[in-house]
């Protein structure tokens, strides 16, 4: 081989091995860090047709509707826990330490993250609410059929049909 | 009235770019001179049109016109007039028309500045902004147009703008974001002229390089803008969340910087020209998947507008033609680019396509968490979420080689580089940067980290490095100060680019490895210390705002006995669109800054609190705005403004053309 070959060999195959690399720590990143989506019902009963369950201590995410009159403040008062449901039977509680986003509401849609502490209970490292009143998290607006997001052009007009002038 | 004349501007103004998309390309085929020249005149005509259109609609919102829809929409009577203009891009159909006046900003300078181009590249370049410019006309009038009327229903009062878009961060941050996503079609309209004129040189890569670092300032001082908006305003004291609209802007900025980089491979060398040309269009193409993520509703986050599914096909042709389009133009021309130039394994060249690997790969990942979930789901595996752990994690990672070669690159010579040279210098900068990157928290911080160590490490490795290469550069001089002067503006511009990077860094690992966050329950008159500060809850007061009403929460700082400042943290309920805001108290400084933000009441007229106490948390945007001082440092270089030095070597494509 010449040495021009020589190089160009060595520099492709330090681009490749580089390359290489990347695509094992992306996809190791990927193995730890994805984390899955339930619906309260989903936790309890199982997820799609193999019924799979979560383990405890599993990371995941859930989403679900905030029972109104669930909320409630325990020990401190800064830890709070509130119960989700969706259109199925099940319902479970989260708990959050912490300042609750702005825009948490009961009634509302919620999504939280966290760590499974009981086969219904979830203690949340990040609580997320509706961030103005068109977000919807796309999971929750499918998981929860019947709640159809409306934008709010149509809204708009839906509110001066009825003349209402509340916006909720 | 007058957003009539609003819209019918916008028509002309799409006139004007199907115009200047035909034209100017069928006087090149024909050797027409005149029609070459028509370019310019029709993009100052693009321009005008577009800005008379985005001041009849910044009128409509100033006078609270709500029969235009969109003003009816973001905007309201009670708000302060300061952000109904805000409120012009905040809403979906005003941002594409700021994006579209900023677009036909850029062609405009682009005319104005681009004498010394033969004509017939200027022609080109000028018509693939055009081409830009009909998609995005036709979008605007076809989906999403800025002066749609309500009439007959005309509402009594507007929806008001989204609280969290009140605030003085917001009337800039959208506009300096679009400049540089726009500003990357410059870059892209030069590559695509010069793949259709099937000459790609180095009087191309010079041309482009002020434009694309143009773009990339922007693009920087854009994403910084926000991320600090993202930490005062959400009052989760978080500066970066990896949300899909932050990744959206940060793709593009990734790409901007390996092509950056890789246009001064091409312009001092003539080596790399394809992967430019590749670069180029990737960056441009990362600008407007990023519109067509946050603009289609794809995606959910933060920022999220409205989702019309007609709205999502149209740009997601668009994307497909723009991206489909230039690089099947490169697949046909790319095959007669050569490069010529040689160099060895140790070289500044293979440093700066290591540099390149790396941005490409820091981009694919970001492209990826962005979207996996999204394909995830519409394969039906159901839904997934990739956050903050994963991108940390790999960012993590790829940050460590980055910065070594981000210090090392500068040292080492074009072509080949002798290790034994730079050896001393090497060592030495390294020795340095190991040694204080532990003494540093070991002395000042109460626990050693070992992220800590290594971020501070890799941060001071690029500060030595880059001392260690001034010194290189004037060792043989005698007068020290006019030969740091003799480096000139684009080498200053390199190592403050460098710096800038640093400095980011240290606030970055400062922050991540340090921060404190507290959750407290605080009534009137109870106190919390942390760090050595007392934070004093004082009182709660009601506050009525122009259209909002709020608690104010009175906090006082002090550190050993001390004052050190009263801060101010409040709930606010903004009226029209019931919502909830909250307000961020903050104590800045140089080293630290304190952070605190009122919550909900327990009962009892306590209330909880959450303090975070964030060592160098400036030093992030600082480090970005050094970055971009690089930026402007290196395009400030005079070789860009050279007379027609290079004109003839472009010029034999126009067969002798005159300019």
């Amino acid at each position: 081989m010449n040495p021009r070959r020589k190089r160009r060999l060595t520099m492709v195959s330090i681009i490749l091995v580089t390359l290489a690399a990347a695509t094992g720590l992306v996809l190791y990143a990927l193995s730890q860090n994805i984390d899955l989506f339930y619906t309260p019902t989903e936790l309890v009963e199982g997820k799609g047709a193999a019924q799979v369950k979560p383990e405890v201590g599993q990371r995941l995410r859930v989403g679900g509707l905030v029972v109104p009159g669930s909320v409630e403040r325990i020990d401190d008062g800064l830890t709070i826990a509130f119960d989700l449901i969706d259109e199925g039977p099940a319902q479970i509680t989260v708990e959050y330490t912490g300042i609750l986003p702005d825009l948490f509401r009961e009634g509302q849609g919620i999504v939280a993250q966290g760590e499974l502490i009981s086969s219904t209970r979830i203690r949340a490292s990040e609580v997320l609410a509706k961030h103005d009143e068109e977000y919807m998290p796309p999971e929750l607006a499918k998981a929860l059929k019947g709640i159809e997001h409306v934008p709010p052009a149509n809204q708009q007009q839906e509110e001066s049909d009825n003349g209402s002038g509340g916006y909720e | 009235m007058i957003a009539e004349i609003g819209h019918f501007s916008l028509v002309i103004a799409c006139a004007f770019s199907l115009l200047l998309t035909v034209v100017p390309l069928t006087g090149v085929a024909r050797s027409h001179g005149g029609q070459m020249a028509m370019a310019r005149p029709l993009t100052y005509g693009m321009f005008l049109f577009t800005l008379i259109s985005f001041i009849a609609l910044c009128w409509g919102f100033l006078v609270s016109d709500f029969s235009i829809l969109n003003v009816a929409q973001n905007s309201n009577t009670q708000l302060p007039a300061i952000y109904k203009l805000t409120a012009v891009w905040g809403s979906h159909e005003g941002s594409f028309l700021l994006w579209m006046l900023i677009q036909a900003g850029w062609a405009a300078a682009l005319a104005l500045f681009s004498k010394r181009l033969p004509l017939v590249f200027a022609a080109r370049v000028l018509a693939v902004m055009g081409m830009i410019g009909v998609g995005f006309y036709f979008f605007m009038l076809l989906t999403s147009n800025p002066f749609d009327r309500t009439i007959p229903m005309i509402p009594v009062d507007g929806h008001d703008l989204n609280p969290l878009l009140q605030d003085p961060g917001m009337i800039i941050h959208p506009p300096l974001l679009y400049m540089g996503y726009v500003g990357f079609s410059v870059a892209f309209a030069f590559a695509i002229a010069a793949l259709l004129g099937g000459r790609l040189d180095a009087s191309w890569a010079r041309w482009s390089r002020p434009w694309t670092i143009a773009a990339w300032i922007f693009l920087t001082v854009g994403i910084a803008l926000g991320s600090w908006w993202a930490y005062y305003e959400l009052g989760w004291g978080g500066w970066w969340f990896w949300d899909p609209v932050e990744n959206a802007s940060f793709m593009p900025w990734l790409a901007g910087t390996a092509l950056m980089h890789s246009l001064a491979v091409s312009e001092k060398r003539g080596s790399f020209k394809s992967w430019t040309v590749l670069l180029a269009i990737a960056a441009f193409s990362l600008s407007l998947l990023g519109t067509f993520l946050v603009r289609s509703g794809v995606l959910v986050s933060v920022h999220a507008f409205a989702t019309d599914p007609a709205r999502g096909t149209f740009l997601l042709g668009f994307l497909g033609v723009v991206i489909g389009g230039s690089l099947l133009l490169y697949a046909l021309r790319a095959s007669k680019v050569v490069s010529y130039s040689r160099y060895e394994l140790f070289s500044r060249e293979v440093m700066l396509l290591g540099n390149n690997v790396l941005l490409v790969v820091a981009t694919m990942v970001v492209l990826l968490g962005t979207l996996l979930p999204l394909v995830h789901q519409e394969l039906g595996l159901g839904s997934i979420s990739i956050g903050e752990p994963f991108f940390d994690q790999v960012f993590m990672w790829l940050t460590i080689p980055f910065a070594l070669m981000v210090g090392l690159g500068p040292l080492v010579r074009w072509r080949r580089q002798k290790w034994a040279d730079i050896q001393k210098s090497v060592l030495l900068a390294f020795t340095l940067a190991v040694l204080l990157g532990w003494a540093l928290p070991a002395i000042f911080a109460e626990r050693v980290s070992g992220l800590a160590v290594l971020g501070l490490l890799l941060a001071l490795w690029i500060v030595f490095a880059s001392v260690a290469e001034i010194k290189m550069r004037i060792a043989q001089r005698d007068n020290i100060l006019s030969s740091l002067v003799k480096l000139g503006p684009s080498h200053w511009g390199m190592v403050l680019g460098h710096l800038g990077f640093a400095v980011t860094l240290i606030g970055i690992t400062m922050v991540q490895n340090y921060e404190v966050e507290r959750d407290v329950r605080l009534s009137p008159g109870q106190s919390y210390s942390e760090h050595g500060y007392t934070f004093h809850f004082e009182e709660l007061r009601a506050i009525e705002g122009p259209n909002y009403h709020s608690d104010k929460a009175v906090i006082h700082i002090t550190r050993n006995e001390r004052d050190v400042e009263t801060l101010f943290t409040e709930k606010r309920f903004y009226n029209v669109r019931r919502q909830v805001m909250t307000q961020t108290g903050l104590q800045v400084g140089f080293f630290r800054d304190l952070y605190i933000a009122l919550g909900d009441e327990l009962g009892d007229g306590s209330y909880a609190f959450r303090i975070h106490y964030k060592p160098f948390v400036r030093w992030i945007w600082a480090g970005a705005l050094i970055m971009a001082l690089g930026g402007a440092l290196s395009i400030s270089d005079k070789r860009y403004r050279l007379k027609r030095q290079s004109a003839r070597v472009m010029g034999q494509t126009s067969k002798g053309t005159p300019l």
